[in-house]
Protein backbone atom coordinates (compact mmCIF):
# COMPACT_ATOMS: atom_id res chain seq x y z
CA UNK A 1 0.00 0.00 0.00
CA UNK A 2 2.91 2.32 0.63
CA UNK A 3 3.88 2.36 -3.07
CA UNK A 4 0.35 3.51 -3.76
CA UNK A 5 0.85 6.66 -1.68
CA UNK A 6 4.35 7.23 -3.00
CA UNK A 7 3.01 7.22 -6.55
CA UNK A 8 -0.02 9.27 -5.53
CA UNK A 9 2.27 11.95 -4.12
CA UNK A 10 4.14 12.16 -7.41
CA UNK A 11 0.90 11.97 -9.42
CA UNK A 12 -0.35 15.05 -7.58
CA UNK A 13 2.99 16.80 -7.93
CA UNK A 14 3.13 16.16 -11.66
CA UNK A 15 -0.26 17.69 -12.43
CA UNK A 16 -0.65 20.45 -9.85
CA UNK A 17 1.48 23.56 -10.19
CA UNK A 18 0.39 24.85 -6.76
CA UNK A 19 1.48 21.59 -5.16
CA UNK A 20 4.78 21.88 -7.01
CA UNK A 21 5.33 25.30 -5.51
CA UNK A 22 4.46 24.03 -2.02
CA UNK A 23 6.90 21.14 -2.40
CA UNK A 24 9.68 23.49 -3.34
CA UNK A 25 8.98 25.57 -0.24
CA UNK A 26 8.28 22.88 2.37
CA UNK A 27 8.24 19.28 1.24
CA UNK A 28 7.74 17.99 4.79
CA UNK A 29 4.37 19.74 4.99
CA UNK A 30 3.39 18.21 1.66
CA UNK A 31 3.86 14.70 3.02
CA UNK A 32 0.78 15.11 5.22
CA UNK A 33 -1.98 12.80 4.08
CA UNK A 34 0.37 10.43 2.29
CA UNK A 35 1.18 7.22 4.16
CA UNK A 36 4.88 7.08 3.32
CA UNK A 37 7.51 5.01 5.09
CA UNK A 38 10.88 6.48 5.98
CA UNK A 39 12.68 5.18 2.91
CA UNK A 40 10.05 6.61 0.59
CA UNK A 41 10.05 9.99 2.29
CA UNK A 42 13.85 10.10 2.11
CA UNK A 43 13.75 9.28 -1.59
CA UNK A 44 11.44 12.23 -2.14
CA UNK A 45 13.47 14.57 0.09
CA UNK A 46 16.58 13.68 -1.88
CA UNK A 47 15.01 13.49 -5.33
CA UNK A 48 16.50 10.01 -5.54
CA UNK A 49 15.35 8.81 -8.96
CA UNK A 50 17.23 5.51 -8.70
CA UNK A 51 15.66 4.56 -5.39
CA UNK A 52 12.19 5.67 -6.49
CA UNK A 53 12.49 3.43 -9.53
CA UNK A 54 13.60 0.48 -7.41
CA UNK A 55 10.72 1.13 -5.00
CA UNK A 56 8.41 0.59 -7.95
CA UNK A 57 7.33 4.03 -9.16
CA UNK A 58 5.95 3.80 -12.68
CA UNK A 59 8.24 5.46 -15.21
CA UNK A 60 5.33 7.40 -16.66
CA UNK A 61 5.10 9.11 -13.29
CA UNK A 62 8.80 9.16 -12.55
CA UNK A 63 9.95 10.78 -15.79
CA UNK A 64 7.70 13.77 -15.18
CA UNK A 65 9.13 14.11 -11.67
CA UNK A 66 12.64 13.97 -13.13
CA UNK A 67 11.73 16.77 -15.53
CA UNK A 68 10.36 18.74 -12.57
CA UNK A 69 13.75 18.31 -10.89
CA UNK A 70 15.47 19.53 -14.04
CA UNK A 71 17.14 16.20 -14.75
CA UNK A 72 18.06 15.68 -18.40
CA UNK A 73 16.73 12.63 -20.23
CA UNK A 74 19.92 10.60 -20.44
CA UNK A 75 20.79 11.43 -16.85
CA UNK A 76 17.33 10.23 -15.85
CA UNK A 77 17.93 6.88 -17.55
CA UNK A 78 21.35 6.58 -15.97
CA UNK A 79 20.03 7.36 -12.49
CA UNK A 80 17.57 4.47 -12.76
CA UNK A 81 20.36 2.13 -13.83
CA UNK A 82 22.49 3.28 -10.92
CA UNK A 83 19.52 2.72 -8.63
CA UNK A 84 19.35 -0.92 -9.70
CA UNK A 85 23.08 -1.35 -9.10
CA UNK A 86 22.90 0.30 -5.68
CA UNK A 87 19.57 -0.98 -4.37
CA UNK A 88 18.94 -4.17 -6.34
CA UNK A 89 16.00 -5.17 -8.54
CA UNK A 90 12.71 -3.32 -8.63
CA UNK A 91 10.80 -4.38 -5.54
CA UNK A 92 7.17 -3.70 -6.39
CA UNK A 93 4.83 -2.44 -9.05
CA UNK A 94 4.57 -3.10 -12.75
CA UNK A 95 8.31 -3.43 -13.34
CA UNK A 96 9.02 -6.36 -11.07
CA UNK A 97 9.23 -8.53 -14.17
CA UNK A 98 11.27 -6.22 -16.40
CA UNK A 99 14.86 -6.60 -17.39
CA UNK A 100 17.65 -4.88 -15.63
CA UNK A 101 18.18 -2.11 -18.11
CA UNK A 102 20.58 -3.89 -20.45
CA UNK A 103 18.87 -3.06 -23.71
CA UNK A 104 19.57 0.60 -24.11
CA UNK A 105 22.86 0.58 -25.96
CA UNK A 106 21.47 2.05 -29.14
CA UNK A 107 19.84 4.99 -27.43
CA UNK A 108 22.98 5.58 -25.42
CA UNK A 109 24.82 6.33 -28.63
CA UNK A 110 22.98 9.61 -28.72
CA UNK A 111 24.91 10.88 -25.73
CA UNK B 1 -23.23 11.76 -40.84
CA UNK B 2 -20.99 9.23 -39.11
CA UNK B 3 -17.46 8.16 -38.61
CA UNK B 4 -15.46 9.50 -41.55
CA UNK B 5 -11.91 8.46 -40.59
CA UNK B 6 -10.25 5.94 -38.30
CA UNK B 7 -6.54 5.53 -37.89
CA UNK B 8 -3.71 5.00 -35.45
CA UNK B 9 -0.67 7.05 -34.63
CA UNK B 10 2.20 6.71 -32.20
CA UNK B 11 2.72 9.05 -29.32
CA UNK B 12 5.80 9.54 -27.17
CA UNK B 13 7.29 12.59 -25.52
CA UNK B 14 10.51 12.13 -27.44
CA UNK B 15 8.76 12.64 -30.79
CA UNK B 16 8.73 16.35 -30.03
CA UNK B 17 10.85 16.71 -26.91
CA UNK B 18 13.95 14.90 -28.16
CA UNK B 19 13.64 15.65 -31.86
CA UNK B 20 16.90 17.59 -31.81
CA UNK B 21 18.76 14.59 -30.33
CA UNK B 22 17.72 12.33 -33.19
CA UNK B 23 20.58 11.19 -35.38
CA UNK B 24 18.50 9.57 -38.11
CA UNK B 25 17.22 12.86 -39.48
CA UNK B 26 16.04 11.37 -42.76
CA UNK B 27 13.87 8.77 -41.02
CA UNK B 28 12.61 11.31 -38.50
CA UNK B 29 11.50 13.67 -41.23
CA UNK B 30 9.90 10.81 -43.14
CA UNK B 31 7.86 10.07 -40.03
CA UNK B 32 6.92 13.72 -39.65
CA UNK B 33 5.83 13.80 -43.30
CA UNK B 34 3.55 10.82 -42.72
CA UNK B 35 2.05 12.54 -39.71
CA UNK B 36 1.41 15.58 -41.85
CA UNK B 37 -0.22 13.39 -44.48
CA UNK B 38 -2.47 11.93 -41.80
CA UNK B 39 -3.46 15.48 -40.91
CA UNK B 40 -4.31 16.18 -44.54
CA UNK B 41 -6.27 12.92 -44.80
CA UNK B 42 -8.34 13.85 -41.76
CA UNK B 43 -8.92 17.38 -43.00
CA UNK B 44 -10.02 16.04 -46.38
CA UNK B 45 -12.88 14.18 -44.71
CA UNK B 46 -14.37 17.42 -43.46
CA UNK B 47 -14.31 16.09 -39.94
CA UNK B 48 -16.02 18.38 -37.45
CA UNK B 49 -14.51 16.72 -34.40
CA UNK B 50 -11.67 14.34 -33.62
CA UNK B 51 -11.91 11.54 -31.09
CA UNK B 52 -8.50 10.69 -29.66
CA UNK B 53 -8.43 7.27 -28.02
CA UNK B 54 -5.49 7.56 -25.67
CA UNK B 55 -3.57 5.65 -23.08
CA UNK B 56 -2.98 8.52 -20.73
CA UNK B 57 -0.18 8.31 -18.23
CA UNK B 58 -1.47 9.30 -14.81
CA UNK B 59 -2.30 12.86 -15.76
CA UNK B 60 -5.97 12.54 -14.85
CA UNK B 61 -6.61 9.02 -13.69
CA UNK B 62 -4.95 7.24 -10.81
CA UNK B 63 -5.41 4.05 -8.87
CA UNK B 64 -7.74 5.79 -6.41
CA UNK B 65 -10.52 5.63 -8.99
CA UNK B 66 -9.29 4.18 -12.27
CA UNK B 67 -11.91 3.85 -15.01
CA UNK B 68 -11.61 1.16 -17.65
CA UNK B 69 -12.89 3.76 -20.12
CA UNK B 70 -13.51 7.46 -19.97
CA UNK B 71 -14.87 9.98 -22.50
CA UNK B 72 -14.20 13.71 -22.23
CA UNK B 73 -17.33 15.85 -22.36
CA UNK B 74 -15.73 19.17 -21.46
CA UNK B 75 -15.97 22.36 -23.48
CA UNK B 76 -12.21 22.83 -23.38
CA UNK B 77 -9.06 21.10 -22.23
CA UNK B 78 -5.54 22.19 -21.41
CA UNK B 79 -2.13 20.75 -21.90
CA UNK B 80 0.51 19.61 -21.82
CA UNK B 81 0.89 18.87 -18.12
CA UNK B 82 4.57 18.33 -18.82
CA UNK B 83 7.15 21.09 -18.73
CA UNK B 84 6.75 22.81 -22.13
CA UNK B 85 10.51 23.14 -22.44
CA UNK B 86 10.91 19.41 -21.86
CA UNK B 87 8.18 18.42 -24.31
CA UNK B 88 8.85 21.27 -26.74
CA UNK B 89 5.13 22.03 -26.89
CA UNK B 90 3.73 25.22 -25.41
CA UNK B 91 0.86 25.06 -22.95
CA UNK B 92 -2.41 25.70 -24.72
CA UNK B 93 -6.16 25.31 -24.50
CA UNK B 94 -7.85 22.85 -26.83
CA UNK B 95 -11.55 23.11 -27.74
CA UNK B 96 -13.86 20.26 -26.76
CA UNK B 97 -17.19 19.23 -28.25
CA UNK B 98 -19.41 18.99 -25.18
CA UNK B 99 -22.77 18.53 -26.83
CA UNK B 100 -21.53 15.96 -29.30
CA UNK B 101 -19.48 14.15 -26.66
CA UNK B 102 -22.50 13.83 -24.39
CA UNK B 103 -24.57 12.32 -27.18
CA UNK B 104 -21.80 9.89 -28.04
CA UNK B 105 -21.33 8.95 -24.40
CA UNK B 106 -25.03 8.32 -23.98
CA UNK B 107 -25.01 5.97 -26.96
CA UNK B 108 -21.80 4.18 -25.92
CA UNK B 109 -23.36 3.56 -22.52
CA UNK B 110 -26.02 1.41 -24.16
CA UNK B 111 -23.42 -1.35 -24.44
CA UNK B 112 -20.27 -0.31 -22.56
CA UNK B 113 -20.10 1.20 -19.09
CA UNK B 114 -17.88 4.21 -19.66
CA UNK B 115 -16.96 6.96 -17.27
CA UNK B 116 -17.01 10.55 -18.45
CA UNK B 117 -15.16 13.69 -17.41
CA UNK B 118 -15.63 17.41 -17.90
CA UNK B 119 -12.06 18.09 -16.77
CA UNK B 120 -9.08 16.62 -18.55
CA UNK B 121 -5.48 17.72 -18.64
CA UNK B 122 -3.73 16.48 -21.74
CA UNK B 123 -0.37 14.82 -21.34
CA UNK B 124 2.01 13.90 -24.15
CA UNK B 125 -0.21 10.97 -25.04
CA UNK B 126 -2.75 13.33 -26.58
CA UNK B 127 -0.95 16.61 -27.10
CA UNK B 128 1.89 15.12 -29.19
CA UNK B 129 -0.52 13.65 -31.78
CA UNK B 130 -2.51 16.91 -31.77
CA UNK B 131 0.69 18.87 -32.32
CA UNK B 132 0.90 17.16 -35.72
CA UNK B 133 -2.74 16.44 -36.56
CA UNK B 134 -4.34 19.74 -35.50
CA UNK B 135 -1.39 22.07 -35.09
CA UNK B 136 -3.61 25.14 -34.77
CA UNK B 137 -5.69 23.39 -32.09
CA UNK B 138 -8.82 24.53 -33.88
CA UNK B 139 -10.57 21.18 -34.34
CA UNK B 140 -12.85 20.19 -31.44
CA UNK B 141 -11.39 17.22 -29.60
CA UNK B 142 -13.12 14.43 -27.72
CA UNK B 143 -10.51 12.72 -25.56
CA UNK B 144 -11.10 9.10 -24.73
CA UNK B 145 -9.07 6.94 -22.41
CA UNK B 146 -8.59 3.23 -22.02
CA UNK B 147 -6.72 2.07 -18.94
CA UNK B 148 -3.44 0.79 -20.33
CA UNK B 149 -1.27 1.81 -17.38
CA UNK B 150 -2.58 0.73 -13.99
CA UNK B 151 -3.29 -3.00 -13.65
CA UNK B 152 -5.82 -4.56 -13.57
CA UNK B 153 -5.98 -3.33 -17.16
CA UNK B 154 -8.98 -3.11 -19.42
CA UNK B 155 -9.36 -6.52 -21.11
CA UNK B 156 -8.58 -6.53 -24.81
CA UNK B 157 -11.99 -7.84 -25.78
CA UNK B 158 -13.60 -4.98 -23.88
CA UNK B 159 -11.40 -2.48 -25.70
CA UNK B 160 -12.65 -4.02 -28.92
CA UNK B 161 -16.27 -3.78 -27.77
CA UNK B 162 -15.64 -0.17 -26.78
CA UNK B 163 -14.38 0.61 -30.27
CA UNK B 164 -17.49 -0.96 -31.76
CA UNK B 165 -19.63 1.06 -29.37
CA UNK B 166 -17.88 4.25 -30.41
CA UNK B 167 -18.61 3.40 -34.04
CA UNK B 168 -22.31 2.87 -33.31
CA UNK B 169 -22.35 6.14 -31.42
CA UNK B 170 -20.65 8.04 -34.23
CA UNK B 171 -23.05 6.60 -36.75
CA UNK B 172 -26.00 7.78 -34.67
CA UNK B 173 -25.18 11.50 -34.92
CA UNK B 174 -25.21 13.90 -37.89
CA UNK B 175 -21.69 15.28 -37.40
CA UNK B 176 -18.67 14.08 -39.32
CA UNK B 177 -16.26 12.52 -36.83
CA UNK B 178 -12.67 11.39 -37.22
CA UNK B 179 -11.01 9.03 -34.77
CA UNK B 180 -7.43 8.09 -34.01
CA UNK B 181 -6.11 5.57 -31.54
CA UNK B 182 -2.76 6.58 -30.15
CA UNK B 183 -0.34 4.39 -28.31
CA UNK B 184 2.80 2.45 -28.75
CA UNK B 185 3.33 -1.09 -29.84
CA UNK B 186 6.32 -2.71 -28.13
CA UNK B 187 8.26 -0.26 -26.01
CA UNK B 188 9.66 0.19 -22.55
CA UNK B 189 9.04 3.91 -22.04
CA UNK B 190 10.61 5.89 -19.24
CA UNK B 191 12.52 2.89 -17.88
CA UNK B 192 16.19 1.94 -18.09
CA UNK B 193 15.27 -0.02 -21.21
CA UNK B 194 13.87 3.05 -22.95
CA UNK B 195 14.68 2.84 -26.65
CA UNK B 196 14.28 -0.92 -26.81
CA UNK B 197 11.79 -2.03 -29.48
CA UNK B 198 10.82 -5.58 -30.45
CA UNK B 199 10.49 -5.12 -34.19
CA UNK B 200 9.40 -8.69 -34.89
CA UNK B 201 6.60 -8.43 -32.34
CA UNK B 202 5.57 -5.06 -33.73
CA UNK B 203 5.38 -6.34 -37.29
CA UNK B 204 3.37 -9.39 -36.27
CA UNK B 205 0.97 -7.18 -34.35
CA UNK B 206 0.64 -4.74 -37.24
CA UNK B 207 -0.01 -7.61 -39.63
CA UNK B 208 -2.84 -8.82 -37.44
CA UNK B 209 -4.15 -5.27 -37.12
CA UNK B 210 -4.04 -4.51 -40.83
CA UNK B 211 -5.80 -7.80 -41.60
CA UNK B 212 -8.49 -6.91 -39.05
CA UNK B 213 -7.85 -10.32 -37.52
CA UNK B 214 -9.91 -9.89 -34.38
CA UNK B 215 -9.30 -13.39 -33.05
CA UNK B 216 -5.53 -13.07 -33.35
CA UNK B 217 -5.53 -9.56 -31.90
CA UNK B 218 -7.54 -10.59 -28.87
CA UNK B 219 -5.39 -13.64 -28.23
CA UNK B 220 -2.54 -11.70 -26.59
CA UNK B 221 -2.36 -12.14 -22.83
CA UNK B 222 -1.03 -9.32 -20.70
CA UNK B 223 1.73 -11.62 -19.47
CA UNK B 224 2.88 -12.32 -23.04
CA UNK B 225 2.62 -8.68 -24.01
CA UNK B 226 4.62 -7.64 -20.98
CA UNK B 227 7.31 -10.20 -21.69
CA UNK B 228 7.64 -9.47 -25.40
CA UNK B 229 6.53 -5.87 -25.76
CA UNK B 230 7.12 -4.25 -22.39
CA UNK B 231 4.65 -2.28 -20.34
CA UNK B 232 4.26 0.06 -23.29
CA UNK B 233 2.78 -2.83 -25.22
CA UNK B 234 -0.31 -2.59 -23.04
CA UNK B 235 -1.23 0.44 -25.14
CA UNK B 236 -2.27 -1.80 -28.05
CA UNK B 237 -5.75 -1.39 -26.57
CA UNK B 238 -6.05 1.99 -28.28
CA UNK B 239 -5.14 0.47 -31.65
CA UNK B 240 -7.62 -2.35 -31.16
CA UNK B 241 -10.42 0.10 -30.38
CA UNK B 242 -9.65 2.13 -33.51
CA UNK B 243 -9.64 -1.04 -35.64
CA UNK B 244 -12.91 -2.19 -34.12
CA UNK B 245 -14.50 1.20 -34.75
CA UNK B 246 -13.43 1.07 -38.40
CA UNK B 247 -14.30 -2.55 -39.10
CA UNK B 248 -12.23 -2.60 -42.30
CA UNK B 249 -8.74 -3.54 -43.38
CA UNK B 250 -5.85 -1.36 -42.43
CA UNK B 251 -3.45 0.62 -44.57
CA UNK B 252 -0.05 0.81 -42.92
CA UNK B 253 1.45 4.10 -44.03
CA UNK B 254 4.55 4.08 -41.87
CA UNK B 255 6.39 1.97 -39.37
CA UNK B 256 9.98 2.17 -38.23
CA UNK B 257 11.90 0.86 -35.24
CA UNK B 258 14.83 3.03 -36.28
CA UNK B 259 14.13 6.07 -34.14
CA UNK B 260 15.06 4.71 -30.69
CA UNK B 261 15.47 8.21 -29.31
CA UNK B 262 11.68 8.45 -29.58
CA UNK B 263 11.46 5.24 -27.49
CA UNK B 264 8.67 3.76 -29.59
CA UNK B 265 8.23 2.06 -32.96
CA UNK B 266 6.81 4.98 -34.90
CA UNK B 267 3.57 4.08 -36.65
CA UNK B 268 0.95 5.76 -38.84
CA UNK B 269 -1.99 3.84 -40.32
CA UNK B 270 -5.59 4.23 -41.33
CA UNK B 271 -8.44 1.78 -41.71
CA UNK B 272 -11.12 1.28 -44.29
CA UNK B 273 -14.51 2.02 -42.83
CA UNK B 274 -16.82 -0.97 -43.11
CA UNK B 275 -20.39 -0.15 -44.03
Amino acid sequence: MSLYYLQKFLYQLNRDELFQQKCREDIEACFEGFDLNGEEADALRNGDIGLLYVLGVNGQILMHYAAFLGIEWFDYLELMRQGIVKHGPVRAGVYTMTGGGDAFAEEDTHK
Amino acid sequence: MSLVYSGVVSHAPGITGRADLCKNIEKRDEFYAKLNQQRLDIEATGAEALIVIAAEHFANFFMDNMPAFCIGIGDKYSGPIEDPEWLKIEKTDVPGAPDLARRLTKEVMQTVDTAYAEEWKFDHGIIVPLHFLTPRYDLPIIPVNINCQGPPLTPLHRAWAFGEALRRACDSVPEKIALVGTGGISHWPATPDSGKINEAWDREFLDRLMRQDKQALLSYTDEETYRDAGQGGFEIRTYLAAAAAAGGKGNLQFYTPDLPIFAVGCTVASFDLAA
